[in-house]
């Protein structure tokens, strides 16, 4: 076929350009696939479907947040040409900050617990991101008050972007991340799992999600204990609690543990090939749980990450 | 032999609040014991039930991480200090 044809075939099938004009058209718009062999026990009417959010370019479901957070601060006036974005973070949310600051041209400074994995480290660097690292012995709230103390000695210095309490964060889920599942469920979904760090990706879908059907459960994955293994999620009984977070829209609260979680994240990488992190491993153990209890459900399951980012811990040591 | 331990935030309900408790053990196996004996609870967080270290768990003695050493078997010196460490940081979705 010849290039002007292949080129016309695009433009028939696409609504897309052929390229797009920056990195950031591309976040978002994630792959929905169907689980089908870890869910070979559960009743045939059950569907699992994952929303791949490592398909983001920062390669985890925080790109949506972060690219919402810093364009709504640029329209508000809050962040401008001479402002470095601060914030804190266990990793995905800094890597979003990162690049999206090397493309729109700020300078990014980041605190970030000191155990966080080797690679979001080196991830950070890579995107030219200023680390600052807290007590590793008080995890990512450490992180939280760290932050908040350099801000409050330099606020002119800083645009403070504060995802735990940035009403853009939800906002980027519930324009997003809720709208597309209901297009890519062709409306069937019926039960939401997604897991807590800071709130924002159950907040606003679950609220979109709610909006298109009261039906629509919206459930909560968290640690089931206050020190457990599952990098970026917050168990809320012992955590500073968000703002954004509100409890009382959850449905239900799904404790996951760790061990399970990994072990999960083992089975979705050798039986779905999927390598995905630790975070994705407890949803999906979650909404696998969920799902032995419905006879019937279309349930659409959050995976944050993907695995490679944890290469260097024992996730994969089972 | 005395040393001093540093309780990450998590596992402070255990120690009473404090963020640095003192055990006594000739090696890391012991501290855990004796570690078990005044805070009832905190050794099942650290080890799995076959006493062996969890996954997600690191322990730093004098910020080298014991995997490194002899694990828990490796012996300590008066005023040695214990880190326990989660492997990942929680707590950003």
């Amino acid at each position: 076929m010849s290039v002007q044809k292949l080129l016309e075939a695009h433009l028939r099938n696409s609504s897309s350009p052929v390229v797009s004009r920056s990195i950031v058209e591309l976040v978002g718009k994630t792959p929905l696939v169907r689980i089908n062999r870890i869910t070979a026990e559960l009743p045939k009417d059950v569907e699992i479907y994952a929303k791949l959010e490592g398909y983001n370019p920062g390669g985890s479901v925080k790109d949506r947040a972060a690219l919402r957070m810093i364009e709504d601060a640029e329209d508000q006036g809050r962040l401008t040409r001479d402002k470095v974005i601060l914030d804190s973070t266990s990793g995905n949310t800094g890597i979003a900050y990162s690049w999206i600051g090397a493309v729109k041209g700020y300078k990014v400074e980041l605190v970030v617990p000191g155990n966080v994995s080797e690679e979001r480290k080196k991830i950070l660097n890579a995107f030219g991101a200023k680390v600052v690292f807290s007590s590793p012995l008080e995890g990512s709230d450490g992180a939280i008050r760290l932050a908040w103390k350099i801000y409050v000695e330099h606020p002119d210095r800083y645009c403070k972007l504060d995802q735990y309490n940035n009403p853009s964060n939800p906002q980027a889920h519930y324009d997003g991340t809720g709208a597309e599942i209901i297009a890519q469920t062709e409306g069937r979904v019926t039960h939401f799992v997604a897991s807590i760090g800071t709130g924002g990706t159950i907040m606003g879908t679950g609220r979109r999600l709610k909006e298109f059907s009261k039906e629509i459960k919206v459930v909560a994955v968290e640690p089931d204990n206050a020190f457990h293994g599952l990098e970026g999620l917050k168990h809320m009984a012992s955590s500073i609690v968000p703002g954004i977070y509100h409890e009382d829209e959850l449905d239900e609260k799904i404790p996951a543990p760790t061990e399970e979680s990994y072990l999960m994240a083992k089975r979705l990488a050798r039986e779905e090939g999927l390598l995905v992190g630790q975070s994705s491993g407890a949803a999906m153990w979650a909404a696998l749980e969920l799902g032995k209890r419905l006879q019937k459900g279309v349930v659409a399951v959050i995976f944050p990450d993907n695995g490679d980012k944890y290469l260097s811990t024992r996730l994969w040591e089972v | 032999m005395a040393v001093k331990v540093r309780i990450p935030t998590p596992l402070r309900k255990l120690t009473n609040g404090a963020d640095e408790v003192k055990a006594d053990g000739a090696n890391i196996k012991d501290v855990l014991n004796d570690l078990e004996k005044n805070f009832p609870g905190l050794k099942e967080r650290i080890c799995e039930p076959d006493g062996a270290l969890r996954r997600f768990v690191n322990l730093y003695l004098n910020d080298e991480d014991i995997r490194f050493k002899d694990n828990l078997a490796t012996t300590l010196k008066e005023n040695d200090e214990l880190s326990i460490i989660p492997a990942i940081a929680g707590g950003v979705f």
